[in-house]
């Protein structure tokens, strides 16, 4: 297990994204489950940098696990900011015309759609989102 | 991320290479904001475009919107990955893809 704390602003994506893409290297990692966690990563932090401590700024840490038989990756976000469940939110309406179609609402739904598992709990002051990918 | 604008008369194309998310998006908002005046048929080829978060997605549905009161958008060059996250949130019914 790895693990980083960090600045949650959003110019240290690149540097989560950067940290969590080391700690799968070495699994050799399909190109899409990778690309699908990078854009996991832009979705969960982005959010944490935008609302978690606004207008003050805080940390998140980002904790790497990886199970070997059969390949998962479990990757859990956490920041003591405001309580936010984003799981509670209601699916985006995707047969919507553009010009129905509300802004928001997507970056979870995508998050859903792409890893296998999602789990958000409030504990101890901390909101804490793991999610689970399998990298077979 | 980098945008390459060509203008053809009233046909704009722009070519994004990298990654559309939260730190370029806001990127692309502003070049399209400046060049949409008079604009009929605004083309954008993803060729060398990686993958795009709900950010870039937000970015896309604005542009849309403001080419359906004016003329039409086109997408093309989307990969695979582009392409699965069109059909997950339902862009792909929204946007014209080529």
């Amino acid at each position: 297990m790895k693990e980083l704390t960090i600045a949650a602003v959003i110019e240290n994506i690149d540097a989560v994204t950067d940290f969590v893409n080391e700690q799968l290297e070495s699994y050799d990692c399909p190109m899409k489950a990778q690309m699908q966690i990078d854009i996991v990563i832009d979705e969960i932090f982005g959010n944490i940098s935008h609302y978690a401590y606004t207008p003050a700024v805080g940390d998140a840490t980002i904790r790497v696990e990886v199970a070997e038989d059969p390949l998962c990756a479990t990757i859990t976000f956490i920041d003591s900011g405001v309580p936010y469940d984003p799981l509670a939110k209601a699916d985006p309406d995707t047969t919507l015309s553009a010009d129905e179609r509300e802004i928001g609402g997507l970056g979870i739904f995508m998050v859903k759609k792409s890893m296998d598992e999602v789990t958000y709990e409030y504990k101890d002051g901390q909101n804490i989102l793991t999610i689970k990918k399998s990298l077979k | 991320m980098t945008i390459e604008k060509t203008l053809n008369g009233s046909e704009l194309n722009i070519a994004i290479v990298g990654r559309l998310d939260t730190t370029t998006a806001p990127q692309l908002e502003a070049t399209l904001k400046e060049s949409f005046d008079g604009i009929t048929k605004l083309t954008l080829d993803f060729a060398a475009l990686e993958y795009l978060s709900s950010a870039g997605l937000r970015v896309l549905l604005a542009a849309q919107k403001t080419m359906n009161k004016q003329g039409e958008m086109i997408i093309k060059n989307v990969n695979e990955t582009i392409n699965e996250i069109f059909e997950v949130t339902g862009f792909i019914d929204i946007l014209t893809i080529e």
